[in-house]
């Protein structure tokens, strides 16, 4: 069952379709159980999400997300490591965020304080990777089990610091004080009025995570250290033969990871929220997983794959409104059956399309 | 004093009971090969099922099924995923995870209409404290007394059964054949197999295994501690327990020994909650929190003696080539 016995289009269209489709079927069922009718319940998620602009700016936002979080997921798998830490990377990103908005929030524009946002972001995320990294790289502790403990960790030092330093003085919200002007992103709503994005908090980052993904990209398909990273994540022993360290890899990816994830808190706390708040993730960690595994670890698949999640979250909202008995559980319920169907059963249909393509191939099948 | 830190080792014992049973249903799980971070999720669903249906027959004992039955059908999806299409065991988990998360609170929202909570458990339906012979009498007897009355009884059945468990799995695992073969099956499942011993079925006898107790887990949550599921009620309990396996270090004795003392964290942790301690002033609650992770990531890191899980855990098992 090796990739090469597959036509190419069946190994990246056919058998994520036929995933994905597997997926919203159980979906569907489970709607049935709750007594609803599942096309209606579909119609109403995909007029809720794409039918109007304001609908379509928050699928964008939320897509944002998605694409930071799942691209720090891809760019692990690259070089074979689970960072399931994305959602206390996010956290930590947050703090970088926050720092550098309520620094500079008075004194410059936004365009000043938005570099600073992202070195913030991007380094608070990165070094709460470090130590997972740096353990698997030199003591082999795996990656996914210290990564998971970061995630608590992670939530147990903000919740303190939230309702310690970073508190404004003489309130009792565990959050910080508001961003002023130089602290907010624009929303793309003020920028581009005529695609009437109406109230939807979709804003600037949108394109920083855009660029995330071309430099993505460029790192793993044009870069030495992208070819390392692929080389040690195709076969870690091969890799160290031929010359690449395997310490430097991992931790260089495990920071980049890292930072990406962190990235996110750009979206929610800068373009969002303008305040430092508990449990802004709430999940988009995670998902991150879910996002990279429909993506097939590529930039396109991820915006393809971040798109319709960020569809999944924003058409949900509107379903629970519409459909009182489809609470926004249903959205955790789906993202779960695409994480099954698209993750853990990946191989389910292969042997059956295998057999199904076998005919066609004699040569390529003999040859496996 | 004497009778506070009582009072702290009871709510120690009631504490680490669900990370004990959690616990020792992972260990079941990944000594046979299989990585389960999928914990929490079978914890919650069976926290979930014992609360409804407990509520529904007003029967302690039927809700317990109810939650071991939902628990193993978690345990066989991971199974079906990671043994018998050989997928990512860890991207099974997180996807059970969610699972749980999501149809709990949306099936308890559709059947009770309470916010997904299960309504207050009716007569019967809830485990409660038994109280030993003489616990009244033998109460003001200094020393003795609290240990006996406060400490070893007054809990409920479930509490008992989390401790029976430990040398129960120790004999199960080290002192049968079946164990032998779980063992061996997470180190060296070719092995195994050249033995002509189905690596599948073991593997599936594990997660099953895993199941159940993770059925105790959860419904110990929702009809023993607690009096009702609520939404999201294990919050994180999964991931302790999973904590407490690599710090005991994949043994039965010594899983019960970590509980204790994550379990023991917690208990100081709300004890401590606005007190100062001279000296050194008040100590945060969410440090208290965090402990047991911190400990586990320095475990990890070699400077506690070092945890060496199952050689075959996470790999999945391909018996030929094709």
């Amino acid at each position: 069952m090796t990739p090469g016995q597959l036509p190419r289009w069946v190994d990246l269209g056919l058998i994520p379709f036929l995933n994905l489709a597997a997926a919203f079927l159980v979906s569907g069922l489970v709607v049935v159980l709750i007594g609803e009718n599942p096309l209606e319940a579909v119609q109403i998620l995909v007029w809720g999400s794409l039918g109007y602009g304001e609908g379509i700016g928050f699928t964008l936002f939320y897509a944002t997300n998605f694409i930071f979080t799942g691209l720090a997921v891809a760019v692990a798998f690259h070089a074979g490591l689970f960072n399931i830490g994305g959602e206390g990377q996010a956290y930590l990103g947050g703090l970088g965020v926050a720092v550098a908005c309520l620094a500079f929030d008075t004194v410059v524009p936004w365009y000043l304080t938005l570099p600073f946002a992202i070195i913030g972001s991007a380094a608070m995320g990165a070094a709460w990777a470090f130590i997972p990294a740096w353990l698997q790289a030199t003591r082999g502790s795996h990656v996914v089990i210290t990564t998971i403990m970061f995630n608590f960790i992670a939530s147990s030092l903000m919740v303190y610091l939230l309702n310690g330093v970073l508190k404004e003085r003489g309130s009792m919200q565990p959050e910080t004080r508001t961003f002023e002007a130089g602290g907010r992103l624009p929303f793309l709503n003020d920028l581009f009025p005529s695609f009437g994005f109406g109230y939807a908090p979709v804003n600037l980052s949108l394109f920083v995570a855009l660029a995330a993904c071309v430099l993505v990209w460029l790192l793993i398909w044009r870069t030495k250290l992208g070819f390392e990273i692929r080389s040690f994540g195709a076969n870690a022993t091969a890799a160290v033969y031929a010359g690449i360290s395997p310490v430097r890899t991992i931790v260089i990816t495990m920071l980049i990871s890292g930072g990406l994830a962190g990235m996110m808190a750009i979206n929610e706390i800068m373009g969002s929220q303008h305040r430092l708040l508990i449990d802004f993730v709430t999940g988009y960690g995670f998902v991150g997983i879910a996002v990279a595994l429909m993506g097939r670890a590529h930039p396109v698949g991820i915006i393809l794959a971040a798109i319709l999640f960020g569809m999944l979250y924003q058409g949900g909202a509107e379903l629970s409104f519409e459909m009182p008995n489809i609470t926004r559980d249903m959205i955790i319920v789906i993202q779960g059956l695409v994480i099954l169907f698209a993750g853990a059963l990946e191989y389910m249909f292969r042997p059956a399309i295998i057999r199904l393509f076998a005919p066609a191939q004699p040569l390529k099948a003999k040859e496996a | 004093m004497f009778e506070d830190f009582i009072l702290i080792l009871d709510s120690t014992v009631r504490l680490s009971t669900p990370l004990l049973l959690a616990c020792l249903a992972g260990l079941y799980s990944e000594r046979s090969g299989v990585v389960d971070i999928g914990l929490e999720g079978k914890m919650l669903g069976a926290a979930f099922g014992a609360g409804a249906v407990a509520y529904i027959t007003a029967n302690a004992w039927l809700g317990l099924m109810a939650g071991i039955a939902v628990s193993v059908s978690l345990g066989l999806l991971h199974g079906f995923a990671s043994i018998s299409n050989r997928g990512n065991q860890i991207v099974s988990g997180v996807a059970i995870n969610f699972l749980a998360a999501g149809l709990t609170a949306l099936l308890g929202q559709t059947w009770f209409r309470q916010g997904g909570r299960t309504p207050a458990l009716p007569e019967g339906g809830r485990f409660t404290d038994i109280a030993w012979p003489f616990a009244e009498q033998i109460r003001d007897v200094p020393v003795i007394g609290p240990i006996y009355t406060e400490l070893l009884s007054s809990h409920n059945i479930l509490v008992y059964a989390a401790f029976l468990a430990v040398p129960l799995t120790w004999w199960v695992l080290f002192r049968t054949r079946f164990g032998l073969r779980l063992r061996a099956v997470g180190e060296n499942p070719a092995a195994v197999d050249t033995a002509g011993i189905s690596v599948t079925w073991l593997r599936y006898r594990a997660v099953i295994a895993c199941g159940i107790l993770c059925g105790f887990a959860g419904a110990y949550l929702s009809i023993a501690q607690g009096a009702g599921f609520g939404v999201n009620m294990t919050a994180g309990k999964g991931f302790i327990a999973l904590a407490a396996l690599i710090f005991a270090k994949w043994r039965p004795a010594s899983a019960m020994l970590t509980c204790l003392l994550f379990g023991f964290l917690d208990a100081v942790a709300i004890r401590m909650q606005g007190q100062e301690v001279p000296g050194i002033g008040e100590i945060p609650v969410q440090f208290f929190q965090a402990l047991p992770y911190i400990l586990t990531v320095i475990l990890l890191a070699g400077f506690i003696g070092k945890a060496i899980p199952p050689k075959a855990a996470g790999i999945p098992y391909l018996k030929e080539r094709s």
